[in-house]
């Protein structure tokens, strides 16, 4: 407990962009056969350092097969909430995790070289407080910290729905289930809210036995994934709309509002649509009625390619899907940056006018056809995947796995983990840095990204910009 | 007799300016509505919902005025509750959590809960008995009805007054972050008062306990 708020608590997101640049990031490393154990790589972002852009510490936890995915912070710039009036948390602890075991360790990045593994929750207390299962994104908020779910209970996670639980952000214990009327949530992936305005919004991927073992064909072909999204009543914990994007909408997944609190929309990826094998951004807003609509602002197209070019599950359709898997938001609300992992292609869309994206920027790198080499020669396995952005705006980070089984089906022939960075000029300029390239240890996939002091998918501000 | 009600002043001060009793959100609520209107307002709502706080406080112990027989036994209790209240803020560290789950605009019903959640109104009880005292007010030898009515309309004056020195200390402190400082002083003027808080209470129980003496 500090005396003052943590330094990197910013009450606005125009604040948090003037704070000191990021020093360390800290990334997944998937063992992806569950032949190792899985870790957090500590990676010095510090430009004057002469170990920058390289792995400088890792914690590689005692237990195996986890599957290391989403993670986040003990607390961020949502302590500055007036409603709590006791910021003194620290922004110290890493909430990681296991989205295959249901295990979750909370890491101590306090001396980030030194980081180490604090307190374990073992799979049995989350099951029983919450009858929820596969834990997955963290966000601090008002209360304590807000785990998504995968699954619900049972084996193979289909007991009851899956939804979202409260941890305390002092002592970690599980309190308990979030929601007192889910309405008509029956999937989960992601989620996030706009504190002031008390709204949440959450979106879908699908129930376990459609993703553990690899993406189930038959299921997507006949739109079996989750399609909707969901907004709540956030402190009465309460579905109060949910949005059908239409089914052929496969994989609503990640959900980005915009930081600063006064505006009342945000954007949703969606995976594929079924029809067209298009990648798609939904634009979600409030309109006059205080009504929740959403909209499609952005496509993308697939590309034609030949069969042979192409894995098993593509073969049929002469083409290869951009296939969105993430999509992040800079904190003035400007860039959406969108992963289409599919193409190997990272756009940079200006969503000055969130009802009208405009493609300002594009970097081409891995891809199941093009494969196209990082400029420095070397090869980037998959394609661009989570993407992370610097509070400033200025850096682009990203990693190359989706999710160990899907990564072997889209990509059979690649493996490895690699994490790049792209730098945005001031005129918005969009390009990868030569110099920035970290190689996975061998037998390490890389997946989600943290920055140091906070990021753009981390922190929830509770006043407006001025 | 002065002396009292400075002290009254000084403990409205004293909330006031601690973010835990309301400030900051009269600032997010100008910002929210980017009227600086809602700011007064928000205040306004505030002040209500402490004010509410002090007097469920204060109103049962001057109803307790007719029996000033055992004047100083009552002092004492009281006395001594304040003392507790703040042993177990010392002890329990812990943050009402629930604050966090009330709706952003309803900032009286806040105000009330974070107020008496911190025994805020614990705070005032000592100095509003020692102003209630029989040596205090001469009172030793008026009717039980006259005597009921001065301590009720010292108990709202008080509450009153520290709510009005209260409002004011918070509303220029929000005033300046909203119009001059910026949000950038938000945190910077943030203290974790968790402990002086506890403390002060110790501090004011223990003082009324040797005045009773």
């Amino acid at each position: 407990m500090n005396v003052k708020p943590d330094p990197t608590f910013h009450a606005t997101a125009q604040l948090a962009m003037q704070a000191p640049i990021e020093n360390f990031g800290f990334t997944v490393m998937l063992s992806p056969d569950g032949s190792d154990s899985d870790g957090i790589a500590i990676v010095d972002l510090n430009p004057t350092s002469t170990s920058y852009g390289q792995i400088v510490h890792q914690v590689i936890v005692p237990t195996k097969g986890d599957e290391f995915h989403h993670f986040g912070w003990n607390a961020c710039s949502s302590s500055l909430s007036p409603m709590s009036g006791h910021a003194f948390l620290e922004r110290r602890y890493l909430i990681v995790p296991g989205i295959r075991s249901s295990r979750i360790f909370i890491i101590d990045v306090k001396d980030p070289l030194n980081a180490k593994i604090h307190k374990t929750i073992e799979p049995e207390e989350i099951f029983s407080k919450t009858g929820y299962s596969r834990p997955h994104t963290i966000h601090c908020g008002p209360e304590g910290i807000y785990v998504s779910t995968l699954g619900g209970g049972g084996e193979d996670g289909t007991d009851g729905p899956p939804g979202i639980f409260i941890m305390d952000c002092e002592t970690f214990d599980i309190i308990g289930r979030y929601e007192m009327d889910r309405g008509e949530q029956e999937k989960h992936y992601d989620f996030w809210w706009n504190l002031p305005q008390d709204y949440m919004v959450s979106s879908e991927w699908g129930l376990p036995p459609q993703f553990e073992n690899g993406v189930v064909a038959e299921d997507l072909l006949s739109n079996q994934y989750g399609h909707k999204i969901h907004f709540w009543d956030l402190r009465k914990r309460k579905n109060i709309q949910t949005i059908d994007l239409g089914e052929n909408h496969q994989m609503a997944l990640e959900i980005r509002p915009a930081h600063d609190p006064k505006k009342s929309y945000g954007f949703c990826g969606v995976v594929v649509d079924t029809t067209n094998l298009q990648g798609a951004i939904f634009t979600w807003w409030r309109d006059d009625d205080g009504n929740w609509q959403a909209k499609k602002t952005i496509t993308i197209d697939p590309h034609p390619a030949e069969p042979d070019d192409l894995p098993e599950l593509l073969k049929g359709f002469s083409a290869v899907p951009p296939l969105v898997t993430d999509i992040d938001l800079s904190l003035d609300d400007k860039y959406l940056y969108v992963a289409c992992w599919g193409i190997g292609e990272m756009h940079q869309y200006d969503v000055s006018d969130p009802m009208n994206p405009v493609l300002a920027g594009k970097v081409e790198i891995g891809g199941i056809v093009k494969d196209t080499k990082h400029p420095n020669g070397k090869d980037f396995a998959y394609g661009p995947q989570m993407v992370e952005i610097s509070r400033d705006g200025k850096r682009v980070y990203w990693t190359n796995s989706l999710y160990s089984s899907w990564d072997d089906q889209f990509y059979p022939d690649d493996e490895g983990g690699q994490m790049v960075m792209a730098r945005v000029g001031d005129d918005g300029s969009f390009a990868l840095d030569k110099e920035f390239y970290i190689d996975f240890p061998k037998g390490y996939r890389s997946h989600q990204i943290r920055l140091e002091g906070g990021d753009c998918s981390t922190d929830s501000f509770c006043y407006p910009n001025v | 007799m002065t002396a009292l009600w400075w002290a009254v002043i000084a403990s409205g001060v004293y909330h006031g300016l601690n973010p835990g009793m309301g400030w900051p959100l009269a600032v997010s609520a100008g910002l929210m509505e980017q009227r600086a209107r809602a700011l007064p307002r928000a205040l306004a709502m505030l002040a209500a919902g402490h004010l509410i706080a002090m007097l469920v406080i204060l109103l049962p112990f001057s109803m307790m005025a007719t029996l000033f027989i055992w004047d100083r036994e009552i002092r004492l209790g009281a006395a001594a509750l304040v003392v507790a209240m703040g042993c177990y803020l010392l002890i329990n560290r812990r943050h009402p959590k629930f604050l966090a789950r009330v709706h952003p605009a309803r900032l009286a019903l806040w105000s009330f809960l974070a107020a008496t959640a911190h025994g805020a109104g614990l705070m005032l009880l000592p100095v509003y008995l020692e102003l209630c005292s029989p040596e205090t007010l001469d009172n030793g030898h008026l009717a039980a009805d006259v005597l009921m009515t001065g301590t009720l309309s010292a108990a709202i004056k008080v509450a009153a007054v520290h709510t009005l020195s209260m409002t004011l200390a918070g509303g220029v402190l929000a005033a300046f972050i909203y119009g001059y400082f910026g949000l950038k002083y938000l945190s910077k003027t943030w203290f974790n008062l968790d402990i002086v808080w506890a403390t002060s209470l110790i501090v004011v129980g223990a003082f009324a306990i040797r005045l009773a003496y």
